[in-house]
């Protein structure tokens, strides 16, 4: 037994991952049920000499870490429900200034204060189109703690290699479970580092001109380049402008960039997928219950397989046509009214075969309730 | 280094109005950080939206145009991002006490070392003319076409009681003693509030008939008197100017230190 292994909630997990991605600052707000994000993070980052900040509210939260990443810092914030509706304009605000940033969402029921302290995967929609205007945004997923570990480092490494914010969509029973880690040892997951100019001192600097692979180098405030930093269109040098083709060239890097990109941010897992006739999507907390009605009914001769995303923004559409091109029936396990399946229906060559098997009442998805809707589909009556 | 040398003359004239007073209070700033000596690459300028805020874009420091009222809660990630920056933040009225004034009593009440300059005009301008937190009772705006019947902030009240280390007030008439307060304002190890009397004649003057952009600045001169003036005590209507608070105490990212040599001490 060596000391990496931990027994933690799913926040405690994300706090783990994010230190072992090098967090260096993080500002957050109380609120249920991500608040153990934070309070972990106020007693774990000031040890290493990172800094922990509780903010007036969650917009300035947001805000903050805004500032910070441009000093050249990893940062994060986390929050639930309402604090992930108040952060939007901000977010919106990373995307167009692309700041690399992760902003940790612990799905609870809505709209509204909903159900603070129960179960909801129904913010997938939010973090795919939660702002105002045309954009793309990167969100991940997690089922189990070790899982919320390692796709927070993931989180981080692709914002920094996009330049973007993610989005680390948790739900409160991943959030609150607790289970075993097994914290990996330095090095052993690569970490993605900021990348800098090496334009000198006194050399004209563009901050908002990507290379030839996409890559926008940055330059840290107090660093030899000054430039502007704005929500508005803005040119290469960061100055606002209306001028149509830059306004119309900004908008598009800002979208391929990520869209362009889906198939490398896919990240995914698959189970008994090689023969499967009945496909199960899932992901989060609702993929633990779906994984048990694919294992439970394997042995009984019924050929069940699950693909359990973990990339649902940009939509691994390219993985989900082909993982369901053999299959009869194709069905989506979440807690929402189908957020998932709609964009699942989209990505299949026969939407006909997507059903839906949800459960919106603030309770864990079952087996039962899973199995149940399996039993209509395959027109066998409950 | 000149004052030329601190301005991206490339983006001049700015868009201001003829006569706005928001002209001013950039070259009092900029005289203020030639005096000291600032290194361009140590300053950071946050700004909000507004009118005010779209001088960070005329500055030749790093700067960060922000979102409408939140420019104090990006300052804070810098600041603390990286201490050793000088952070000025511009803000308008509106920008600085409605959409963002939980923004500033709880910068003011970390006493985080930002220098924070409310460019009063009391108005909304960009917009056209609609009235701000500022405005003050029984003025016309586009939105009070039947006289203001909200009352106004007295931003160095409203600052002292927030916890501001250092509050200061003076108008784009006194550009001398401005310049004065801002070197002071930035000078000062902790929150500091610098309020300017700033003219916009081409809304709230013209709602208000108050004349041309000189005259809104004889105005300035006519209706404020220095703190504890003898003429304050004739006529206690009169704005007073000058440095109210100047305190030392203790500053946000200090006392952080503070807070991790214990973390670490305690993890060690």
């Amino acid at each position: 037994m060596t000391n990496n292994i931990r027994f933690v909630q799913g926040n405690e997990a994300c706090v783990e991952g994010a230190l072992y991605a090098g967090l260096d600052f993080f500002s957050g707000y109380p609120i249920t049920p991500s608040t153990e994000v934070a309070e972990h993070l106020a007693n774990r980052l000031p040890a290493k000499g990172g800094k922990f900040l509780q903010m007036e509210d969650e917009i300035a939260s947001m805000c903050a870490i805004i500032g910070a990443s441009l000093t050249g810092k990893k940062v994060m914030t986390a929050t639930s429900g309402p604090g992930f509706s108040l952060k939007q304009e901000a977010l919106g605000y990373a995307i167009m200034a692309e700041i690399p940033c992760v902003v940790v969402n612990v799905q609870r029921g809505g709209p509204s204060t909903g159900n603070p302290t129960h179960v909801s995967q129904a913010d997938v929609m939010q973090a795919r189109w939660g702002r105002h205007g045309d954009q793309s945004i990167v969100c991940l997923t997690a089922s189990n703690n070790q899982d919320v570990f390692e796709m927070t480092v993931e989180a981080f490494n692709i914002a920094e290699t996009y330049r973007t914010p993610v989005v680390l969509l948790l739900d409160e029973t991943v959030g609150h479970m607790r289970e075993k880690i097994v914290v990996p040892k330095a090095g052993e997951i690569p970490l993605v580092e900021r990348l800098r100019t090496a334009v000198r001192e006194g050399v004209d600097y563009h901050p908002y001109l990507p290379r030839e692979d996409g890559r926008l180098p940055m330059s840290d405030f107090g660093d030899v380049h000054r430039y502007n930093v704005t929500g508005l269109f803005h040119d290469m040098w960061g100055f606002p402008t209306t001028n149509p083709g830059v306004v119309h060239g900004l908008l598009r890097h800002l979208n391929d960039k990520i869209n362009n990109n889906a198939n490398q941010m896919a990240r995914y897992k698959e189970y008994y997928m090689d023969d499967a006739e009945r496909v199960l999507i899932s992901y989060g907390a609702s993929a633990r219950s779906a994984l048990h009605v694919v294992e439970n009914r394997r042995p009984r001769g019924e050929r069940l397989g699950l693909l359990e995303l973990q990339t649902l923004w940009p939509f691994p559409d390219v993985v989900v046509r082909e993982k369901c091109r053999n299959a009869v029936s194709v069905c989506v396990v979440e807690m929402n009214m189908g957020q998932v399946m709609q964009a699942v229906k989209a990505a299949v060559d026969d939407p006909g075969k997507v059903f839906l098997a949800n459960r919106i009442d603030g309770n864990l998805i079952t087996p039962t309730d899973i199995r149940g809707i399996l039993r209509l589909i395959q027109g066998r009556g409950v | 280094m000149a004052i030329k040398d601190y301005i991206r003359e490339r983006f001049f004239p700015h868009l201001w109005c003829p006569g706005c007073g928001h002209g001013i209070v950039l070259n009092a700033l900029l005289r203020a950080v030639e005096r000291m000596g600032l290194k361009k690459n140590d300053i950071v300028m946050v700004s909000g939206i507004g009118c005010s805020s779209r001088i960070s874009g005329y500055v030749d420091f790093h700067t960060l145009h922000t979102l409408h009222g939140r420019a104090l809660a990006f300052a804070t990630g810098v600041k603390l991002g990286h201490p050793e920056l000088n952070i000025l933040v511009p803000m308008g009225d509106g920008d600085a006490l409605a959409i963002g004034g939980n923004h500033f009593i709880h910068a003011a009440r970390r006493n985080i070392d930002l220098t924070a300059i409310v460019m009063n005009n009391r108005i909304y301008g960009m917009t056209g003319g609609q009235y701000s937190p500022l405005s003050g009772y029984g003025m016309l705006a586009t939105t009070a076409p039947y006289q203001n019947i909200d009352h106004d902030f007295d931003v160095v009240a409203l600052s002292t009681a927030a916890g501001a280390s250092f509050v200061a007030r003076s108008t784009t008439y006194h550009v001398q003693q401005l310049t004065d307060i801002l070197e002071k304002a930035i000078n000062h190890k902790g929150f500091s509030v610098v309020e300017v009397l700033s003219q916009c004649p081409t809304y709230f003057g013209r709602k208000n008939r108050l004349g041309s952009a000189t005259d809104m600045m004889d105005q300035f001169k006519e209706t404020t008197t220095p703190i504890g003036s003898k003429a304050k005590e004739k006529d206690p209507t009169l704005i007073e100017r000058g440095v109210f608070v100047e305190k030392d105490i203790p500053e946000y990212c200090a006392e952080y230190d503070k807070v991790i040599e214990r973390a670490m001490k305690k993890g060690a």
